[in-house]
């Protein structure tokens, strides 16, 4: 039996499930939860993730849901595949890398962009006027938040260091859809934030995901 | 060496990271940053912390910040002298770990956060009024997480399994706050909650940090 996810392809954080699976290679099959329907509050889905959210991956007996959670978890059990997201054979040091840039893309700039691409993007698409005066509030947070990281990859090719990490792989769902906004300038003043979008973006199991994004 | 961790027993943060160094019995040193004076916003501190925040770290030449990596690496360099928190030795034990921490971040954080912000930083360290429609929503919003929560501990006694993890840690911060303000009701009426939480604030290692962190008791 193989790995199921369950969410939605346009879904930032089931693509961020799916991007973690190409990266390894890793066969799935993607089940649609519509929350345009409320599936997602369905009793069948609560039963998989209480919180009633997408996505929740199934492999085997192990049910788990939190993308970020979802995405170690692949990263971890499939760690001697593709590269190693979690640098897990690096020093107690390099990990600790990993881990400081998987916080700061949770805690620093996960917040204000999905604020910033769901007010600029996903909230027209449902039927909704974009307010500007949110999408600049949310840019200028945004726009402190790439100030450091600005200045991290001008010291460091990838965020945390010389290789290709989970750290970089959990900000590409939210920057692909930034850069669909006017507010793309915020990656493309920044040169070595541009020029980490560009190599991360161009990944071959990333273009794989992305073509399965529909829009 | 003893480590260092720069930051305050005010910060919520830095009481995550001061849990797991005191649970693993490792040797540290609290330089007080001073929140009063921007301290956390002076050349200095942000040369350790980009971001101008409470904790950073410091073992060695290495530095780090978000509490949350900080008490990743405490928990894996003091492995071998104290409880197994993070249970990287089982992948499903482990990605279970993982699950409530990021609920903690995701879920719970959110909500408990803005009733200590509106209720007791806003005051006390900005001089502003709180909101009382953010709090009502906010008492509402974590009502609904501590459902799921009460749910989940009447399988397990704690939040990953059987067992203690950093992810039951890692609630402690807000939740010492919101035990000793009116809101405890959330917690007290639900009763495999409330004795979640009893078992939490039994470890020696909470007494020891949470003695220094003053609340409006």
């Amino acid at each position: 039996m193989g790995v199921k996810v369950y969410g939605m392809p346009m879904s930032t954080n089931t693509i961020r499930v799916l991007a973690a699976l190409n990266e390894k290679g890793v066969e799935f099959e993607l089940v649609i939860v519509d929350l345009r329907t409320g599936a997602h509050k369905q009793p069948d889905f609560v039963a998989l993730n209480p919180f009633g959210q997408i996505p929740v991956l199934e492999d085997g007996d192990v049910v788990l849901f939190e993308s970020r959670a979802i995405s170690r978890y692949i990263a971890t059990k499939y760690s001697e595949a593709g590269p190693d997201l979690l640098l897990s054979g690096g020093t107690l040091a390099e990990r600790a890398a990993v881990d400081l840039w998987l916080e700061v893309e949770s805690q620093q700039f996960g917040p204000p962009i999905a604020a910033l691409v769901y007010e600029a993007l996903i909230k027209p698409m449902l039927g909704g006027a974009t307010d500007a005066a949110v999408v600049e509030a949310q840019a200028g947070k945004l726009e402190k938040v790439l100030d450091v990281y600005e200045a991290r990859l001008a010291q460091s090719k990838y965020l945390a260091g010389a290789e290709f990490t989970l750290a970089d792989l959990n900000h590409i769902p939210y920057t692909n859809y930034l850069m669909k906004t006017p507010k793309a300038s915020l990656v493309t003043s920044r040169p070595h934030v541009l020029a980490w979008w560009q190599d991360v973006s161009s990944r071959a199991a990333w273009k794989k995901t992305a073509a399965g994004i529909p829009f | 060496m003893a480590v260092k961790v720069y930051g305050a027993a005010t910060s919520t943060a830095t009481v995550r990271v001061l849990l797991c160094l005191e649970e693993m019995g490792a040797e540290y040193e609290l330089v007080p940053i001073d929140f009063f004076t921007g301290e956390h916003k002076s050349p200095p501190h942000l040369a350790r912390n980009p971001f101008g925040q409470m904790p950073a770290f410091e073992d060695g030449d290495l530095i780090l910040f978000e509490s949350r990596a900080i008490s990743r690496y405490v928990l894996r360099k003091y492995k071998s002298s104290g409880p197994d928190l993070l249970r990287d030795g089982s992948l499903e034990e482990s990605a279970m770990v993982d699950v409530w921490l990021e609920v903690e971040a995701q879920q719970y954080d959110k909500a408990i956060s803005s009733i200590y912000i509106e209720t007791v930083i806003k005051p006390v360290f900005f001089g502003g009024v709180t909101d009382e429609k953010v709090v009502a929503e906010s008492v509402e919003k974590l009502g609904k997480v501590l459902d799921v929560y009460e749910a989940r501990l009447s399988k397990s006694k704690y939040l990953a399994g059987d067992f203690l993890s950093f992810a039951d840690l890692s609630h402690i911060p807000y939740t010492q706050h919101i035990i000793a303000s009116p809101h405890a009701s959330l917690f007290e009426s639900r009763l495999h909650v409330k004795a979640w939480w009893e078992s939490l604030a039994s470890r020696p290692a909470y007494k020891k940090v949470t003695a220094g962190v003053p609340t409006s008791k």
